[in-house]
């Protein structure tokens, strides 16, 4: 439906566009980090595309590739009732250099995902008016949905009472424990380095 | 006796003009227990508000890349908790678009009156609760009276009052129970009737109409660059409804109005939900017609469906195939898809990755409340203290949804 | 409560009987109006305004219809919902600022143990920062179990037990207690 779109960002930045592909029927185009803001400019004004209304920004981690995270926006046009995928990559292994435009000077709305996205996935938008941690707390070290942050590694705000103090057992027990059931991810989320914190962490206290 | 004040200059009444601190939530009845507002007032004005999120921020997605695409439903659920039926069909949506199939008609019939049904109930909570939070208590009772009788129709169907985990992908776990189109049908008799009766009541209340007329105004082109979708953006007047503009299951199909809003202030908010609530009742009327009585409920793809329980028992193929789906899931062809669908709030959209193996690699979920919470702040800068009550209400924020 | 049990042992020789009333004479008193402060959260909050509207009745009937949004002002906490850790010290600043006598009780299997959010951000039970004591399980629990749970409570306030209670009791805590400990001597 909206190849037109692919065809026009193709023409325009040449090589900044690094692939397009439609798979599942959605128009992706793949762009160079460094034409991020322009692209997302050139879709919001030119009277062709016509993308007034953003939809989604999100981030997903792929820690084999390099370039690391990749940067997905959706956005639709109201006035023509079509959509893109936009997506960029960004940051190595060490998540240096993992930052990308903001644009929230084009579409407002984007204030909270990219707000978001920097606190989920790490990645820096240059330009926000206040990039800050808004699911996690401040407090809280690391970006959760980096694949290489174990999902059960807990950071509390407050220590927990001790079995002392509450009289009672307070581990989980069978068949809740962290031994049953289903295994977090996939070989490749646990590297090597977090797994010997993994073991410990349950009870640790947010001390630090 | 004398008056004491007679030569005090107008000045020296005043109070002091620095700004006052305020902290609103996130424990606070009016703030659904996870959102905190920290406020500067002036007097009683608001001049600046900072809208704090995430107290409910639950990991939905890190949890998702846990067990296979089936086991993604349970969590869906727990998204807009009004409406769970309405994210299962839209999470299943996505799963099948990846996996390029297509239901059987019955099915679609059964999503749609499943999901309206849901939506019903989403606007009933939520007008309710404004309506209550507002001190009007008697029409909240009412509405989750009505609510009741739906949840009942869901219950009898699905077996659950509020967390079906009832979609499947390719199908729905069970078939229509043969009594639900006549319970359709009673039920929304009444709960037409009840919402009339809290309308007319809501309706002729002076102090309900002062608290939402002109309050938490927001103008079409304002709500679209906060990428608002559903009652909301509706409300400000743009007719941008997913279920018309693209179609999913058989909402083409159908006879629906899209109500639209003018001012897009809370009276328009609450009135929208009130007429949409009626046209899904409409939906669910119709689809109750044209829902067939007997036929497949589910597609016939082995690489997503169990196979019946007798096969499982008594063929070597359906014990492997039983096996392979339960211990590794799903199969979900490699790739990324955005399916979007409208739910209680607005567009509810997915976004999967899939590298191919039976676990999803991530599950993006696009929660229509946090764009709508997001511009929170922009209205409620400027008004009164006592607004945030009825303009928080009106947009319907549900935790779960907005903090994932 | 202390203080009172102090002056009728002085008043009387035969101050056990004395206090056994008072005290039945009190917890009858309690179970019967009890304030509560909802700390609602999340989807269990849908059943949660269920339990109390007409179709259940599930509070009045029991004298524990008045919400107070004080904690100064209330004697029962309803935590209702996932506590996330950063919930957790919102949630226990209110525990502390209620007065005593109070009571917890924990609605829903994520109030309870975490329920299936078995990750970075979920508190895995209130019992990790406040006391409990009834857990009532179900994801959300149907207004039955929460009546349940509720006549429950009455019944260890009447009694002046402390114990944590699960609804319906298969497996106390304070039995799991003893089976610890007797685990533990055994090594
Ligand atoms: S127990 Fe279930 S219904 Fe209740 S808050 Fe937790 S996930 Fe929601």
């Amino acid at each position: 439906m909206s190849e037109r779109v692919l065809a026009a960002l193709k023409q325009k930045f040449a090589a900044d566009v690094l692939l397009t592909h439609s798979q599942f029927g959605d128009d992706t185009a793949v762009v160079a980090p460094s034409s991020w803001k322009a692209v997302c400019t050139f879709l919001r004004s030119d009277p062709e595309m016509g993308f007034d209304m953003f939809v989604d920004l999100c981030g997903v981690d792929y820690p084999t590739r390099d370039p690391r995270v990749e940067v997905v926006l959706h956005l639709r046009s109201m006035v023509h009732g079509h959509r893109v995928r936009v997506k960029t990559s960004v940051g190595d292994e060490d998540l240096d250099g993992c930052e990308v435009d903001s644009v929230t000077s084009l579409w407002p709305g984007a204030d909270w995902f990219e707000r978001e996205v920097y606190d989920l996935v790490g990645v820096h938008f240059r330009g926000h008016p206040d990039l800050r941690r808004i699911l996690m707390y401040p407090e809280f070290e690391g970006h959760p949905l980096l694949k290489d942050y174990p999902a059960d590694r807990t950071q509390p705000l407050i220590p927990y009472r001790t079995e002392a103090e509450a009289g009672l057992p307070l581990e989980k027990l069978a068949p809740f424990g962290r031994d049953e059931g289903m295994p977090f991810g996939r070989g490749l989320t646990k590297p090597a380095a977090l797994a010997s914190g993994h073991d410990d962490h349950a009870m640790k206290h947010g001390d630090n | 006796m004398e008056p004491i004040d007679l030569d005090l200059d107008e000045n020296d009444l005043e109070l002091p003009s620095e700004p006052m601190h305020l902290n609103m939530g996130p424990s606070h009845p009016a703030m659904h227990g996870t959102v905190r507002i920290v406020l500067e007032l002036s007097g009683e004005t608001i001049t600046k508000s900072d809208v704090q999120i995430g107290y409910l921020h639950r990991g939905f997605e890190k949890m998702c890349e846990r067990g296979s695409w089936a086991q993604v439903f349970p969590y869906v659920d727990r998204l807009n908790y009004v409406s769970p039926m309405l994210n299962n069909v839209g999470y299943a949506l996505a799963v099948e678009k990846m996996c390029e199939l297509q239901v059987p008609d019955r099915c679609q019939w059964y999503r749609m009156i499943l999901g309206e049904l849901a939506r019903m109930s989403d606007h009933l909570t939520c007008t309710g609760a404004m309506a209550m939070e507002l001190g009007a208590f008697t029409p909240f009772l009412w509405f989750i009276k009505a609510r009741e009788m739906i949840w009942d129709i869901l219950e009898e169907e699905t077996g659950a009052r509020l967390t079906h985990s009832f979609g499947r992908i390719g199908g729905m776990a069970n078939s229509p129970t043969p009594a639900l189109k006549e319970m359709c049908r009673t039920a929304i008799k009444s709960v037409l009737e009840i919402v009339a009766e809290g309308e007319g009541m809501l309706l002729k209340n002076r102090i309900f109409l002062d608290r939402l007329e002109g309050i938490g105004a927001i103008s079409g082109a304002d709500a679209i660059a906060l990428s608002w979708t559903g009652p909301c953006l509706r409300a400000a007047g743009v007719a941008y409804d997913v279920r018309k503009a693209h179609p999913y299951l058989k909402y083409d199909e159908v006879d629906f109005d899209m109500p639209l809003g003018k001012n897009g202030d809370n009276l328009d908010r609450f009135l929208i939900r009130l007429a949409e609530l009626r046209q899904s009742a409409r939906i669910v009327l119709q689809s109750c017609e044209r829902m067939a009585d007997d036929g497949p409920i589910n597609c016939d793809d082995p690489r997503v469906m169990l196979p019946p329980k007798q096969d499982v028992y008594r063929t070597i193929e359906g014990t492997i195939q039983h096996f392979k789906l339960i211990m590794e899931g799903a199969k979900v062809p490699a790739g990324e898809v955005y399916s979007y669908t409208e739910g209680g709030n607005g567009e509810i959209g997915f976004y999967l990755v899939s590298d191919g193996s039976g676990t999803p690699y991530r599950v993006r979920i696009r929660p229509p409340c946090f764009a709508i919470t997001a511009g929170l702040s922009k209205l409620i800068n400027g008004a009164m203290l006592s607004d945030i009550v009825p303009t928080f209400g009106s947009l319907n924020m549900i935790g779960g949804e907005c903090d994932h | 409560m202390g203080e009172l049990k102090q002056v009728t042992l002085d008043a009387s020789e035969s101050s056990g009987f004395a206090t056994t009333k008072l005290d039945a004479l009190l917890g009858w008193a309690r179970k019967w109006s009890l304030f509560k402060y909802p700390f609602v959260t999340a989807c269990c909050g849908m059943e949660f305004m269920a339990v109390t509207s007409p179709r259940f009745d599930g509070t009045a009937r029991f004298g524990a219809e008045a919400p107070r949004f004080s904690p100064r002002q209330s004697d029962l906490l309803w935590v209702v919902g996932t506590i996330s850790q950063r919930q957790a010290p919102v949630l226990k600043r209110i525990y502390e600022q209620m007065m005593e006598p109070k009571w917890v009780l924990a609605f829903g299997t994520c109030a309870s143990c975490g329920g299936f959010y078995d990750n970075y951000t979920t508190v895995p039970g209130i019992d990790k920062i406040i006391p409990c004591d009834v857990y009532i399980p179900g994801c959300p629990p149907r207004p039955e179990a929460v009546i349940d749970g509720l006549m429950l409570l009455q019944d260890k306030i009447a009694r002046g037990d402390k114990t944590p209670g699960i609804v319906k009791p298969r497996e106390d805590p304070a039995s799991l207690v003893k089976l610890r400990l007797s685990k533990d001597s055994g090594q």
